[in-house]
């Protein structure tokens, strides 16, 4: 017993030194809501992470936590973190919004960033997201014009803004091209889970889906399109490797520029609070190569309205949009406000079904 | 919705917390709480899913993931056994083990794919309606799991072996004294619940969801603990458990997809409530609740005591 009390005092001793030796390093942390092997969501932002050390080298030390729930436990994770010296700190999940703004209330002087959130309760946090709807607007458009069944089938995650503007944008973007088309929703109320996730993309296709979008973490659906011969869009990463022949394009997350910009700014001492919300123009969201299954005019209407949005000439919510209880939303011609998008509760006219409360 | 195709469904989706629960059934049975089956678990399908790539054999993943949730369990019981470490603590590292191993060794393997696990040809029995789906249209896994139920129903209660884990579970001083070797039969006991947890872990990563992903399991291995305790121990009763679990998350993917609305949170809720109900009865009544769960369970044993 001894011995390991020796061993631990003295391990101390050298965690403690090495702080000190290096206090001039900036020291940026990262919390992740899944694995960061999940190959989606928790994946890319440590692919920005690593950008961060790669663009920085010995300037810059990173730490992270993987798997943490959404909630308290995330409160005390980001409280270690500060406490243990992090000047940024990354919080990469909707649910980590209000514990966020709570240790930075406690801890002024770290700078912290929440994704996908919208509550900047204090001067050190900025919040920052990518237009993802974007995305959605061109692979609706491609899930539009493949689907046999006109059935898409959706898993959704949390009945949060962000999802439901997901699901709105593919949802009209299909429907332009497809008159027909049915959007299945399925609610798993989990960020990742693979076999939950697996067993909403079989529910899926039982009822008649044979084109699966998701919104959730982990390539489970990807494998069981595959599976099944159906198909399938990679989510937060391309995803390929995991259906070669079910995947027909992604939705592809690219946090690098941004975090290596931020990390930049608190070592300039620069850093001020941001709303960012950067889509596939400022490129941070990206569509992945198009599969060979996709026919070179559906391919071609599709770049064009991925270049449209570059270009501002084409918005995922232009009018006439009805909402879904048939009342009048956007008029002709008219696009959706950042506001709305922002705060959006409701299912556009068309979409079956009701919003889980 | 077609409703033989979802309790077809459910079987493939309730499998391997079946497994995981039959071997955490026999580890308490013998007086020993292993609170790390998700970690066994974990081991058990990135091992699985390892050998099944490079043989090209899903068989010998099972076997591979039944081997390697039985080697890391020996880890518990050297703690548990031999040095007499708290078996919570032990069994709640095992599990944080497990699931940082896993990812470190499986981290190659992602987005390979496993080969796939032919279904068991019954002489066409599989194209009777209904019955057909239900019963004969399955892989070799969930047969398995389904003997593996009666058969430790078989040992515990008509075999010599059983009864004797049994008495070391009620009382280990007492089968110490009679001479029974408490250690070593806990030893067996708790590597047959790693390669049940192994075997339901293979089978999550190679049936369930053919894929590697790191912390996969995604709590079931918890799940397999509560139903232990909803079964109040008795192996038949755990298939109801585990089924019902399946059951419940599988039929409410399928109804929200047919667009029936139903409250989302109560379904999500009900094997946890029920869980909750069974311990409640079990405990209001004292000589039931002696009767069912193991006298000695989570109490260290040293033979000079």
């Amino acid at each position: 017993m001894n011995l390991l009390k020796t061993l631990a005092a003295s391990a101390a001793l050298a965690v403690g030194l090495g702080g000190a030796a290096f206090a001039e390093k900036t020291k940026v942390g990262f919390v992740y809501v899944g694995p960061i092997g999940d190959f989606g969501w928790s994946y890319e932002h440590d692919q920005g992470r690593l950008a961060v050390e790669e663009a920085f080298g010995d300037d810059v030390e990173t730490v992270f936590a993987e798997s943490v729930p959404e909630g308290a436990d995330s409160e005390r994770v980001m409280t270690q973190m500060a406490l243990d010296g992090a000047d940024l700190i990354f919080t990469t999940s909707f649910g980590y919004m209000d514990p966020t703004n709570n240790v930075a209330a406690k801890f002024p002087d770290v700078k912290f960033e929440h994704a996908t959130g919208f509550k900047r309760e204090h001067p050190n946090v900025s919040t920052y997201s990518a237009r993802f709807y974007e995305g959605r607007t061109v692979i609706g458009h491609i899930a539009g014009h493949m689907t046999e069944t006109n059935t898409i089938g959706y898993i959704a995650s949390f009945p949060i803004p962000e999802v439901i503007r997901g699901i709105n944008s593919a949802y009209l973007a299909a429907k332009a091209v497809n008159p027909d088309v049915q959007m299945k929703i399925v609610w798993v109320f989990t960020w990742f889970d693979p076999g939950k996730e697996a067993d909403a993309a079989n529910a899926l296709i039982e009822q008649g889906a044979d084109i699966i979008m998701q919104h959730t973490d982990s390539p489970a659906a990807m494998t069981i399109a595959e599976e099944k011969g159906i198909l399938a869009f990679g989510q937060a990463s391309d995803m390929k490797q995991f259906g070669p022949n079910a995947r027909l394009s992604s939705i592809i997350d690219d946090w690098a520029p941004y975090y290596v910009a931020r990390t930049k700014a608190v070592m300039d001492g620069t850093w001020e609070q941001v709303d960012v919300w950067d889509g596939i123009k400022e490129g941070m969201v990206a569509i992945g190569e198009f599969s060979d299954k996709i026919p070179a005019d559906v391919q071609a209407s599709a770049t064009a309205i991925k270049e449209g949005i570059v270009a501002g000439t084409v918005h995922s919510f232009t009018g006439p949009i009805n909402k879904q209880d048939g009342s009048a939303w956007l008029a002709d011609g008219e696009t959706a406000d950042d506001g709305t998008l922002l705060g959006m509760n409701f299912y556009v006219e068309g979409i079956e079904g009701d919003i889980p409360q | 919705m077609d409703p033989v195709i979802v309790i077809a469904s459910l079987i493939v989706a309730s499998t391997p917390i079946v497994f995981a629960a039959i071997g955490e059934l026999v580890v308490e049975k013998s007086g020993v709480l292993n609170l790390g089956v998700e970690g066994m678990m974990i081991i058990g399908a990135v091992c699985g899913f390892i050998a099944a790539v490079e043989t090209g054999s899903p068989l010998m993943g099972f076997l591979a993931g039944a081997a390697a949730g039985a080697a890391i369990s020996l880890l518990f019981a050297l703690l548990t056994q031999v040095l007499i470490a708290n078996q919570v603590a032990s069994g709640l590292a095992l599990t944080l083990f497990g699931l940082g191993l896993s990812a470190l060794i499986g981290h190659k393997y992602t987005g390979l794919r496993p080969p796939p696990t032919p279904k068991l040809e019954f002489f066409g029995a599989a194209d009777i309606p209904i019955i057909g789906p239900i019963f004969f249209n399955h892989d070799l896994g969930v047969y398995a799991s389904l003997i593996l139920i009666v058969a430790v129903w078989y040992f515990l209660k008509h075999t010599r072996q059983g009864l004797i884990l049994r008495a070391i579970g009620e009382n280990h001083d007492a089968a110490h004294a009679l001479g029974y070797k408490v250690v070593r039969i806990r030893v067996i006991a708790i590597m047959f619940g790693g390669a049940c947890a192994g075997l339901g872990g293979a089978y999550f990563s190679l049936i369930r969801v053919p894929l590697w992903n790191e912390g996969m399991t995604a709590g079931i291995g918890w799940i397999a603990l509560a139903i232990v305790v909803f079964a109040s121990w008795k192996p038949w009763r755990i298939l109801i458990g585990a089924y019902l679990f399946g059951g419940v998350t599988v039929l409410q993917l399928n109804l929200q997809g047919i667009g029936i609305d139903i409250p989302v949170a109560y379904l999500s809720m009900a094997p946890y409530l029920a869980t909750i109900i069974v311990l409640v009865i079990m405990s209001a009544d004292r000589t039931r609740a002696s009767l069912n769960a193991p006298a000695s369970l989570g109490r260290i044993f040293h033979a000079s005591s």
